[in-house]
């Protein structure tokens, strides 16, 4: 059920219509990446590493292009040389040469599943017969996979020219070192009753989206190259392939198909920059489609963790200093979102008195890619799960205790700025005041917890056009690939403003050569940012009506009022006429109306969200059961709420997933165990239940439309609230991820151990 | 490579020859050779369900079954559900319950539950998780899927006792 607590003089924004692209998806119809299929197309196949650290000595292609329908193989050797350095790409910092070396392994293979050749053959069989032809000779190292053993002294470094900001020019495993503070910590602890200090590990997750990495490659021998793929950024896909393959970015066109899933996997790039290789040599579109086990060895998943937390708080429930120490798995090259995670970890609350030391760490892992706020679901397991035993010793119902140490209006953020209007209380509040929250939770080894979270939202670049048709209908295209039916809200917005029915605007994706940079569509931004764009598009648009109404009535501009997709003049008895009729007058008026915008969107609106989740134990396997569960989200305006309560609704199952079941599961020599949905085990359908949504509505200012971006942080509270649940059904604190049936039954068996050891104590 | 097989199958209604690799699954043939792509491949191990087709009415994972063993047998795809253009009601409540995000199980889904609704017209919450377990959905928490269900098996019964009121 959705409530909000705001209500706009809004037409179409808030209503629920039928998402444009539905009938295509329900039909199938809707064509994704894979999906795609031209005359003389070859297909490709990757050979990866079997080891996770391991010098590349040779590598024998011969007896694999002797293969009959083999048409070409490619090796880092095709590749040009990348720059050592950072560029800004979207949401990512990006090293081309890092990047060039997980597109094809250079000289060292760094994690189990690690590309070092493609090739191309008539069919994907052959291909694959292929790859068992090639012959490479292996150096194999000891693999480093956890940042334990990647910072201990003489560990084995994996990357030869790493160096960090600290340790002047030793090589090294750690890529960064970031650091927060403010207030005096100690001066803090010592003004605390209670300290709580916990050490937390989280396993490493994916994103697990349903549809697998793809990409058809086109090169012509004019010198352009055009990709088909399922991508978050077609923009990203051009500029980073355009280092890799050391082309132009204007020789590269993207197409962005229809895409299944990608919760920021999808922001980069993995077959892209083959497909064009192999289409380059072999004259053919080539087409290379993962499987679920590439998927999950060789794309990227998100940081596990290692976080140490201790917080303090006065006897009347007042947190007064956080000492933080966190180290992400970057995977095998720098990049880890454990700045972002330090950013957020106590962002909900106001702090005096913090220190937060924050570590990217390399391991022989897969190079880890954005995941749904990235870094901040591992931080507010652990800082969440403090603040609830905090709020215990306290004595203070663990929402209170949020809400009274919540930021609110001109708190300063973590960094220093203050909040704008925020609605981190309110989140709270709706949960406090929810019919899930007041009803009595009963029955053994069952508990209720409760968690927050916090996650920036991003801005950025995007472009849109509003095009209005000869029969007075609009089209409104922009640059941002739909993940989660962000095409509906684009062409609400545009008929919002325009005044016409939704059903009259038709939107759509564009490639890169026909809409303006379009920034990733990640960071919970497209119905911030590009529908900032569309709402400037369709304000072109309405001004240009105006002009052309008015020379249609011999007036000045300001002498024509729009309201409601109807042109008025002001004053006298002139009738009022609608785009419809006015749109047979265009080509004497001026010719076509398109309105135009690009944004590079600024005040942006962070999100919040709190989650209650009620959990059953069983005690005798450590299988949990989720029973009920509510988020409550500040959306700032929800444009289509079926779609809001849809990202709330989905972000919550997988931290449920990410709490309960989901870990990349490594043996000693650094091999995936689990590289398929049997073993890395998603929730189904069977393992939730109804997820209540709680829409609040908190306006913000920094958008026209008071929109924030709801993508993200619904995955942040999840972890943390199975966690407090956990505790209060069978009294076990959870500090790692997942609490799988193992590991919960192992720590349910040390408390009552520890519980039956006190009693016979006692009794002695 | 072995020698390709001529197979005789009706797809969605029709009768279609087809020509395919002894290893070719169902899955590849239906994509590949007959250019049915709605069914999609998100694992080749059975495991998510995205690829689900109905065998003589049964539910089958398409990445599961050889091309070849489709010989005789009566297939419908994503591709059949509406008629003549015509959305089914599963469809439609697919779209008026925004049971999809992304879209790449939602073929899959609309199967699975078209073959639940042709046993049981009359499914509990819990039927409803149960049929539809075997297929993954990483975007929408189930939760609008599942409401879409119910209401279609409701929407299909009212339209029966509609029709015998009629009568």
């Amino acid at each position: 059920m959705a409530a909000s607590t705001t209500t706009g003089d809004f037409k179409v924004i808030g209503t629920r219509p039928i998402r444009p692209d539905g009938v295509d998806k329900v039909t199938g119809r809707a064509k994704f990446g894979a999906d795609y299929a031209f005359p003389g197309m070859l297909h490709g196949k990757v050979l990866r590493s079997p080891h996770a650290h391991a010098i590349i000595k040779s590598i024998k292609i011969d007896k694999a292009l002797k293969l009959p329908g083999v048409k070409a193989i490619v090796t880092s050797k095709d590749l040009p040389d990348a720059e050592n350095m950072l560029e800004q790409s979207g949401e990512l910092t990006v090293n081309p040469m890092h990047l060039s070396m997980n597109i094809l392994a250079h000289d060292k293979v760094l994690y189990d599943g690690h590309a070092i050749a493609a090739v191309a053959a008539t069919s994907p069989h052959i291909a694959e017969e292929a790859l068992r032809l090639i012959e490479v000779e292996y150096e194999v190292l000891p693999p480093v996979m956890t940042v334990e053993a990647a910072t201990k002294p003489g560990a084995p470094i994996l990357l030869k020219d790493l160096r960090n900001n600290e340790e002047g020019d030793k090589p090294t495993n750690v890529a960064q070192h970031y650091q927060f503070k403010r207030g005096d910590v100690a001066a803090g602890f010592k003004a605390a009753d209670y300290v709580v200090e916990r050490e937390f590990n989280t396993a490493m997750v994916h994103q697990g989206y349903i549809e697998p990495h793809n990409a058809v490659g086109i090169y012509n021998s004019d010198g352009q190259a055009t990709i088909y793929c399922s991508t978050q950024g077609a923009f990203d896909v051009r500029s980073l392939s355009a280092h890799v393959l050391g082309m132009p970015v204007g020789k590269i066109k993207v197409v962005p198909a229809e895409i299944g899933g990608g919760f920021g996997g999808k922001t980069t790039i993995y077959l892209e920059p083959l497909s064009v290789l192999l289409s380059k040599k072999t004259g053919a579109p080539v087409k290379l489609v993962m499987s679920r086990a590439e998927v999950l060895r060789a794309s990227g998943p998100t940081p596990g963790a290692k976080i140490k937390v201790k917080m303090g708080a006065t006897r009347d429930g007042k947190l007064v200093a956080a000492e933080i120490w966190m180290a992400y798995q970057a995977g095998a090259f720098p990049g880890s979102p454990v700045a972002a995670g330090a950013l957020c970890i106590i962002a909900p609350y106001t702090v005096e008195n913090f220190q937060i030391d924050a570590y990217d760490v390399v391991v022989n892992r897969p190079k880890t890619a954005s995941y749904r706020a990235p870094g901040t679901t591992q931080a507010a397991f652990a800082s969440e799960t403090v603040i609830d035993e905090l709020a215990e010793k306290c004595g203070i119902d663990p929402i209170d205790f949020r809400i009274k140490n919540a930021v609110k209006e001109g708190a300063p953020q973590i960094m220093g700025p203050p909040f704008k209007r925020i609605g981190f209380i309110q989140t709270c509040e709706a949960i406090k005041n929810s019919a899930h929250y007041k009803s009595k939770l009963t029955g053994k080894f069952r508990g209720r917890g409760v968690a927050s979270g916090f996650w920036f939202n991003a801005g950025m670049q995007s472009s849109a056009m509003v095009n209005i048709h000869t029969d007075g209908t609009a089209s409104v295209v922009t640059g941002s690939p739909d993940i989660g039916g962000s095409r509906a809200s684009m062409a609400m917005i545009a008929a919002e403003v325009l005044g016409l029915p939704v059903t009259d605007v038709r939107p759509i994706t564009a490639d890169t050569d026909s809409i303006g940079h379009t920034d990733v569509t990640a960071g919970s931004r497209v119905t911030f940012a590009t529908g900032m764009a569309v709402y400037e598009a369709a304000k072109d648009a309405v001004r240009q009506l105006i002009e052309r109404a008015a020379k249609v009535w011999e007036k000045k501009p300001d002498e024509v009022e729009f309201r409601d997709g109807i042109l008025h003049a002001k004053g006298d008895g002139v009738p009022p006429i609608s785009i419809k009729q006015l749109a047979p007058r265009f080509p004497r008026t001026g010719g076509p109306i398109t309105g135009r915008a690009s944004v590079n969107a600024r005040g942006v609106g962070p999100g919040f969200a709190t989650t209650v989740v009620d959990v059953e134990v069983d005690p005798d396997t450590g299988k949990v059961q989720i029973l009920r569960c509510t988020i409550a989200q500040d959306a700032g305006k929800a444009i289509h709420p079926s779609y809001v309560e849809g990202q709330m609704q989905g972000g919550t199952a997988q931290g449920i997933g990410w709490a309960l079941n989901e870990e990349y599961f490594y043996d000693d020599k650094g091999t995936l165990r689990n590289t398929g949905f049997l073993d890395y085990r998603i929730p189904t359908c069977l393992d939730l239940p109804m997820i209540e949504t709680i829409i609040v509505e908190e306006p913000n200012p920094g958008h026209p439309l008071g929109v924030r971006g709801v993508g993200e942080v619904s995955i942040v509270p999840p972890v943390a609230a199975v966690a407090n649940a956990i505790y209060r059904a069978v009294g076990v604190r959870m500090t790692q991820t997942p609490m799988s049936p193992p590991k919960l039954l192992k720590a349910i068996l040390k408390h009552r151990g520890a519980t039956t050891t006190q009693h016979s104590a006692a009794a002695d | 490579m072995s020698k390709k097989t001529l197979v005789e199958a009706t797809i969605n209604g029709e009768t279609v020859e087809f020509l395919c690799e002894p290893r070719q699954s169902l899955l590849e043939t239906l994509r590949d050779v007959l250019e049915l792509t709605g069914s999609k491949e998100g694992c080749l191990t059975g495991d998510c369900g995205a690829c689900t087709v109905l065998v003589e009415g049964r539910p089958v994972c398409s990445c599961l079954m050889l091309g070849v063993e489709a010989q005789g047998k009566n297939i419908t795809t994503v591709e059949g559900l509406a008629t003549n253009g015509v959305l089914s009601v599963l469809q439609n409540k697919f779209l008026e319950h925004a049971a999809l995000q992304c879209g790449i199980c939602t073929p899959g889904f609309l199967i699975s539950a078209k073959s639940l609704l042709d046993r049981n017209p009359k499914p509990t919450e819990h039927d409803v998780r149960y049929a539809l377990a075997g297929n993954l959905c990483r975007c929408t928490g189930y939760d609008k899927i599942v409401k879409a269900v119910l209401d279609a098996a409701a929407a299909i019964r009212s339209q029966g006792e509609g029709k015998a009121a009629a009568r």
